[in-house]
């Protein structure tokens, strides 16, 4: 009997091994994983890449449209404290609706329990990202803007057809980069066209889901009444149309809820 | 008898909770010997990984076998053809043919595909219309196709088995003397793995060894304009040396289609006429052009894309201009653009002696 007990004393020995870290008081913040989910809707009907393909949305201008391709890029969340300090994490999420991958994105970084005034993440790169780094991933995806135009990625690519005014299926390229001016080339001028999306303030007791929704009629609508007719190509080196497309893209995005 | 009980369960606890790695014991199994892709710089410091499966590592041993597998007829039902004859070196693995002959004297309906740098493919789906996963699986169709090699399986493992020499090879390779279809594939898979292509003189030129002439540099400016010709959105850029998204899409060839490609083989009428984009790299070799090599030259392809255009309904949307052929290049800008193309060919590749019989 004596030898069982031991046995039994060596094994509960080994094989305890809990990472259960149950007596942090509660006033230490913990780590906590979060996670990012992206849904899209078309004026409140979700979107998916079934529904691509098909002429089956109408924008605002009143063209009839699809969507054969949508992927984006959000880059550096970032968590406000109420003292003024930042955590944000140096990373970035190719979305592709086409392919159903990389709706979630989970930073390899976990954030403390506690209050923060606000949770933000860039739409596209910012200058410092989006320049001078070489992303073999956004690479391989052929994310890249061509080096005429300055370099760097695109923000994003929607692509489809719409029915245009004599009532012919056109294809659209609907692609957002950084705007840039290439009337005196090779001198190019530049406006920003990235934006922070802003998710407000959130008490993070747990690990934490932010579900995300992009609301992709308003690239279309607000404050850019967008003429398809007229804006549906070559895009990328139309600095008024970049400038719209960041216009538009204040609306885009909301926060839909938060799980914990 | 219950005391006997809990001390043998406590003792193979122990033995459950004792997570060693090590082996039950101490004998030694055969292992080829490794043998790494050489990934080039300008894959490494550009691009993803290669996709190198887990239970087909690249060995000495096992590439030595797919190549000769490869150029062996021995895998046709008449022993007339082998991979090689529809995928010469020479053409950067494609044939010159507009459609090969198989051995029945039967033409196909597509191009012979070139063959390099497929183990960047990362979607992993090969031929025109991507109806196969893995280069492993796609190594197992030719053989049985009946307007290609004709055979069966079973007829190859039994020539192969009963042969002089593979039994050894195959020992060699994977440990086995038992020949199997999927280790001649594997085999196979392994030596397509190493036909990469890299030493295009526009490869030099972004490692900083060659000069692009003005003309070359032009026309890569017009592969690169958006306005232009527009081609990097399918095919790449100089941070990308694939030269391709092997992704499937409608390039406005046809108003109606004979073949569907892709949407025969999903079934979603939205895939009729998509064909994977085919790389670039290596055009001097691997003429006639497009899925069904209805092209004879670059030139014609150029005019292709710039006057054309042909509308369908799935059409890609990144034609441009397909009510009016197409984007109307200038002759010096398709010029240019066609010496640009020609800078991504790569006659060492051609020319390996480690990728010849």
């Amino acid at each position: 009997m004596k030898k069982i007990i031991a046995l039994f004393s060596i094994i509960f020995t080994i094989v305890s091994c809990s990472d259960d870290d149950n007596n942090t008081p509660n006033n230490v913040p913990q780590n906590v994983n979060t996670t990012f989910n992206f849904t899209h809707n078309w004026d409140g009907t979700a979107v998916s890449s079934a529904d691509f393909n098909n002429i089956q949305f109408t924008n605002a201008n009143g063209e009839e449209m699809s969507i054969e391709k949508l992927r984006y890029l959000i880059s550096n969340v970032t968590f406000y404290k109420s003292n003024g300090e930042t955590i944000v994490i140096d990373g970035y999420n190719l979305i592709d609706v086409t392919n159903d991958s990389e709706l979630t994105y989970t930073p390899n970084i976990d954030i403390p329990t506690g209050s923060y005034e606000n949770v933000s993440f860039t739409f596209g790169f910012n200058n410092e990202d989006n320049y001078n780094n070489n992303y073999p991933d956004l690479n391989s995806a052929l994310w890249n803007v061509p080096d005429m135009m300055g370099g760097g990625y695109h923000y994003m690519q929607l692509e489809g057809k719409y029915i245009n005014t004599i009532d012919v299926e056109t294809g659209y390229a609907y692609h957002a980069i950084r705007a840039v001016n290439m009337s005196n080339a090779p001198d190019l001028l530049f406006q920003d066209t990235f934006f922070t999306v802003n998710l407000g303030p959130v008490n993070i007791t747990n690990n934490i889901s932010f579900n995300i929704e992009m609301n992709i009629a308003e690239w279309f609508k607000n404050p850019n009444q967008w003429d398809l007719n007229v804006l549906y190509n070559m895009l990328m080196p139309n600095f008024d149309a970049q400038v719209m497309i960041y216009e538009n893209g204040q609306n885009v995005f909301s926060l839909k809820n938060i799980s914990q | 008898m219950r005391s006997k009980f809990l001390y043998i369960s406590c003792l193979i606890g122990l033995i459950y909770t004792s997570c060693t790695n090590e082996p039950a014991d101490n004998y030694v199994s055969y292992s080829p010997t490794p043998q790494p892709l050489n990934i080039p710089p300008l894959f490494e410091e550009n691009i993803i990984a290669p996709v190198l499966p887990i239970d087909n590592p690249q060995t000495v041993e096992g590439i030595a076998l797919g190549k000769k597998l490869f150029f062996d007829p021995i895998l046709s039902a008449d022993n007339t053809q082998a991979c090689a004859s529809c995928h010469a070196p020479q053409n950067a693995f494609t044939d010159s043919a507009r459609f090969s002959i198989g051995i029945d004297g039967i033409a196909g309906n597509r191009n012979s595909m070139p063959l390099f740098n497929m183990a960047w493919n990362y979607d992993e789906l090969f031929f025109w219309d991507g109806r196969v996963f893995s280069l492993e699986h796609q190594a197992i169709e030719p053989v049985t196709n009946p307007i290609e090699m004709h055979n069966t399986w079973e007829v190859v493992v039994s020539r192969l088995q009963q042969s002089n020499e593979y039994p050894e090879l195959f020992q060699a390779a994977f440990g086995n003397q038992t020949i199997t279809k999927e280790l001649a594939t594997k085999a196979i898979a392994q030596f397509e793995r190493t036909l990469i292509s890299a030493n295009s003189k526009f490869d030099r030129y972004l490692l900083g060894e060659a000069t692009l002439t003005p003309e070359e540099q032009n026309g890569l400016n017009v592969f690169m304009d958006e306005t232009r010709g527009d081609c990097f959105h399918c095919h790449g850029n100089p941070n990308n040396p694939l030269w391709t998204d092997n992704i499937f899409h409608n390039n406005g060839l046809d108003a109606t289609f004979t073949d569907l490609g892709l949407g025969e083989i999903s079934g979603d009428p939205t895939d009729n006429g998509k064909f994977k984009s085919p790389s670039l790299r290596n055009l001097a070799f691997t003429a006639p052009y497009m899925h069904d090599g209805r092209f004879n030259t670059l030139d014609e392809v150029i005019n292709h894309y710039s006057e054309g255009l042909v509308d369908s309904p799935t059409i890609d949307p990144l034609m441009k201009k397909v009510d009016e052929g197409g984007v109307h290049l200038t002759p010096q800008d398709k010029s240019d653009l066609k010496a640009f193309l020609l800078t991504l060919s790569d006659p060492s590749f051609i020319n390996n002696p480690d990728f010849q019989n």
